[in-house]
């Protein structure tokens, strides 16, 4: 008792001299009841932040429970979190700043219920943090209901009747859970009933500590702990309690410790200088390259295409080069894919848009040209082509040929002459080159020529792509 | 002029790098998953920390965490996501993090689909999660703007000590278009307030709870005030034909693209129209509305949303029954054609 006395009166360093935080006349006593534990595992983790010489890059993120007030007391970076929430704000913080110490202080109604999912899915990726849990088989600071760790048949004000494993299922023993995972480096429970107990727990905190300082990963320490305004017992009751009852359930042990195998992470922070950013970000500007192919003079153009057929025969990148073609010529440009309720019946289609002008709505509703590979795309798209328009299908894959007369057709079997050439994906190339031989002068042929190998990602293909280019864009004269 | 022909999604990440941000937070859902990916991809190139999170609530929690010592952090989702983030979006707007989040809107209420809809406009803008907080809302209506505002998103987060929201609906982060990316930025604003694991900010201290009431509403006052402030000094929006214009439409993100070439087809047959497009939804464009109520040449106002009459609410308060204003939603993730939009303005002309 007088060990104890001492050790809660003498104040470490990591602590406050007076609480100030916490207002009131009062300001050198925590505002914790007699006979509570967080007070007693506050001033173990306080001594150890003091020892250690860590304080001023210890960030503790208190939870919603008893502690929530845990920043009135230690001297150190205080971050307050949602309730169950502070694995994940604890996440966050330390991997922005590796650096730190950081400290992840929370009750079984944060850890094990609400926050059940943040404090598991921290524990598995191995986050270099320290978890210290209390466990008091109850709702603290809302006036004593069930928490997941309530004793089958505890009672409290939810469970007046006693916890009812039929209702309210089992227990839950987190420390066992966290210790299965293969993340973790070390995970114990411990209680504070006497003497030799907190001893114990004193040094279940610094190793738990110390493994972050080594950078190891993820710590946890379970704490059985008294809280007698819950359980409505006097404080040595309460003591008593945890002695019988409550530690036969929750078992006090080491449940995973590979503290001495497991080696340090290596904190790395590459920081490359912003002049690097464009080239590591992949930004090309085929402005920049040495090569480069004049582009014709800008002139009055309006385009609303529209490019349909099957997934997988190339539109949604037909119309990309397109696009990025007469960007380059310093057209206005924008290319939206099928998407949301463009989706419907098994098409896929792209809208891209061409114009001197800054341009309006993106979805091509009625095209001036539509190019297209499948019926089931025909069917749908002929009668909104505008009058006067044109489409150019793929009339091997499409029998029927459009119907409407007040427009141009063009059909040509795409797809056979890509096969004849020795790549069926290239039709989309070919159509390319039927419709960049229709407005040479947006969609030059030599500049295209150029740009190809640039654009198209799979360099495996690039000869077959001009050559499929070439063809189409030879195509109509040639007819 | 040095343009790249890229999809607003991931002109985001690549403004965001530009921006300073260094830590990506986040879960995938369409259509927001390319800032997610494209994040995964670039962030670790510059030195940055993109981590996958176990939820939405995960996520925007670490945001909380990364937020609180002073980087630059940002979350994207779209809105069942966001839904999910609600609880933490008070928390930090309560706390004063500044952070960027995106969301890429889609179809609701429920899983609802994954096409375009602006329903997430009364969460985002009114507020989805508990208390007097208001978040600044910057809505782009093209790929450039993606970038724009992104990089504009992480400075007035920064410059108020507010979480900041991208709003965008799935269109518009899936369309490409010519993006010109500037500079990256270099210089950034010092953070006293930030918990940085350093001796000087030891005595800092992230929170929202204050359990006394008089100080507790004393800190909403001061939340107040910065919004006023942000409303003062804050306001974006574009004013498209409007000058000389009787009928005035109104509308945010894609449907202002659909509006503009609506205006411009209907000018050519004569007809005074103009655009008015909110950039910030708030701070709302309250004044700028009220002054053309105010005009007599003024018939009435026209508005376009891709949901259930959700910002015309701030419309009708600015206009403060001075005109008419009309109201043409569409749901479900449809869109309105050109022609949809200007049967509707004739219809409402031949009303008035
Ligand atoms: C989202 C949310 N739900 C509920 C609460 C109310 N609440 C505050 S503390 C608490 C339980 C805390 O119990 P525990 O984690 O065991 O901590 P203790 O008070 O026992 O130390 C609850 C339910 C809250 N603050 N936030
Ligand atoms: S209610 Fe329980 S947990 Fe909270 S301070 Fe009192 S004894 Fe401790």
């Amino acid at each position: 008792m007088t060990i104890l006395n001492k050790n809660v009166l003498q104040k470490p360093a990591s602590f406050y001299d007076t609480f100030i935080r916490k207002g009131g006349t009062e300001l050198k006593t925590t505002h914790y009841c007699p006979g509570c534990g967080h007070g007693i595992l506050h001033k173990l983790i306080a001594e150890t932040l003091s020892d250690f010489g860590i304080k001023d890059k210890t960030i503790l993120v208190s939870p919603v429970g008893c502690s929530v007030f845990a920043y009135y007391y230690f001297d150190v970076g205080n971050i307050q979190s949602a309730h169950g929430r502070a694995p994940a704000v604890g996440t966050g913080y330390k991997r922005a700043n590796p650096d730190s110490i950081l400290i992840s202080y929370q009750g079984d109604g944060d850890l094990a219920a609400i926050g059940a999912n943040e404090i598991i899915q921290a524990a598995n990726r191995g986050e270099s943090m320290t978890v210290f849990f209390i466990n008091n088989a109850i709702y603290g600071m809302t006036g004593g209901q069930m928490a997941p760790t309530t004793l089958i048949g505890q009672k409290t004000t939810t469970t007046p009747y006693g916890r009812n494993i039929n209702s309210e299922g089992y227990p839950i023993r987190m420390s066992e859970i966290i210790g299965t995972l293969e993340a973790p480096v070390y995970v114990e429970r411990c209680m504070l009933t006497d003497a030799k107990n907190i001893a114990k727990t004193r040094r279940a905190v610094r190793k738990a500590i110390h493994n972050q300082i080594d950078n190891k990963g993820f710590s946890f320490v379970e704490v059985l702990s008294g809280c007698p305004t819950g359980w409505k017992i006097s404080p040595h009751d309460s003591k008593k309690w945890i002695e019988s009852t409550l530690s036969k359930y929750f078992v006090p042990g080491v449940f995973k410790d590979v503290s001495e195998e497991r080696e340090s992470i290596p904190i790395k922070q590459e920081r490359p200088s912003p002049g690097d950013y464009h080239k590591l970000m992949q930004i090309k500007h085929l402005s920049d390259l040495d090569d480069k192919v004049p582009t014709p003079a800008k002139t009055t153009f309006h385009e609303e295409l529209k490019i349909a057929g099957f997934g997988g025969q190339g539109l949604l990148s037909l119309g990309y080069v397109i696009a990025s073609v007469a960007m380059e010529h310093h057209y206005e440009v924008s290319w939206l894919p099928s998407y949301g309720p463009e989706m419907r019946g098994g098409t896929a289609n792209c809208s891209v848009k061409i114009s001197d002008k800054r341009i309006g709505a993106p979805l091509v509703a009625n095209p001036t040209t539509l190019i297209v590979m499948n019926k089931p795309s025909m069917d749908r798209f002929e009668n909104e082509v505008v009058n006067g328009g044109t489409i150019i299908y793929d009339c091997g894959l499409i029998d029927t040929p459009p119907k409407r007369q007040d427009i141009r057709t063009i059909g040509l079997p795409a797809t056979e002459l890509a096969d004849k050439i020795g790549n069926t994906k290239a039709a989309n190339m070919i159509l390319l080159g039927v419709y960049a031989s229709m407005i040479p002068h947006i969609l030059s042929d030599s500049y295209i020529r150029w740009v190809l190998p640039y654009i198209l990602e799979n360099k495996a293909f690039h000869d077959i792509n001009l050559k499929a280019f070439d063809l189409g864009y030879a195509y109509l004269k040639n007819k | 002029m040095k343009k790249v022909l890229i999809k607003g999604n991931n002109a985001v990440v690549h403004a965001a790098i530009l921006a300073g941000c260094r830590n990506y937070f986040g879960y995938p859902i369409t259509p927001a998953s390319e800032i997610a990916e494209g994040s995964a991809l670039l962030f670790p190139k510059v030195g940055g920390v993109f981590l996958q999170a176990e939820s939405e609530i995960g996520a925007i929690n670490m945001l909380y965490g990364a937020a609180s010592s002073g980087v630059r952090c940002m979350t994207a989702s779209s809105s069942p996501g966001i839904s999910l983030k609600m609880e933490g979006i008070s928390y930090l707007a309560g706390s004063e993090l500044p952070c960027v989040i995106v969301d890429i809107t889609r179809g609701g209420p429920g899983l609802g689909n994954i096409a375009p809809e602006q329903s997430d406009y009364y969460q985002i803008v009114k507020g989805g999660g508990h208390g007097n907080y208001k978040l600044i809302v910057l809505a782009p209506n093209s790929a450039q703007e993606m970038c724009d505002l992104t990089m504009l998103a992480f400075e007035l987060a920064d410059k108020y000590r507010n979480p900041t929201v991208i709003m965008a609906d799935g269109t518009i982060g899936q369309m490409m278009e010519p993006v010109e990316f500037p500079q990256p930025v270099t210089t950034f604003p010092k953070k006293d307030w930030a918990v940085k694991a350093t001796p000087e900010t030891r005595e800092n201290l992230i929170t929202s709870i204050e359990l006394d009431p008089d100080r507790l509403e004393v800190h909403n006052h001061k939340l107040q005030k910065k919004y006023a402030i942000i409303e003062e000094k804050e306001v974006r929006c574009e004013e498209y034909r409007s000058d000389d214009a009787e009928i005035i439409l109104l509308g945010f993100g894609i449907v202002s693209r659909i509006l503009q070439t609506a205006v411009d087809e209907l000018r050519s047959e004569g007809i005074a129209v103009g655009l008015l497009r909110p950039v910030t939804l708030f701070p709302f464009p309250k004044k700028i509305i009220e002054s053309y109520a105010q005009k007599k040449n003024i018939r009435f106002f026209n508005v376009f949303e891709l949901n259930n009459g959700q910002m015309v609410d701030d419309v009708r308060l600015a206009v403060n029954g001075l005109k008419s204003v009309y109201f043409h939603g569409r749901m479900g993730g449809n869109m309105p054609t050109v022609k949809e939009v200007i049967g509707e303005i004739m219809k409402n002309m031949r009303q008035s």
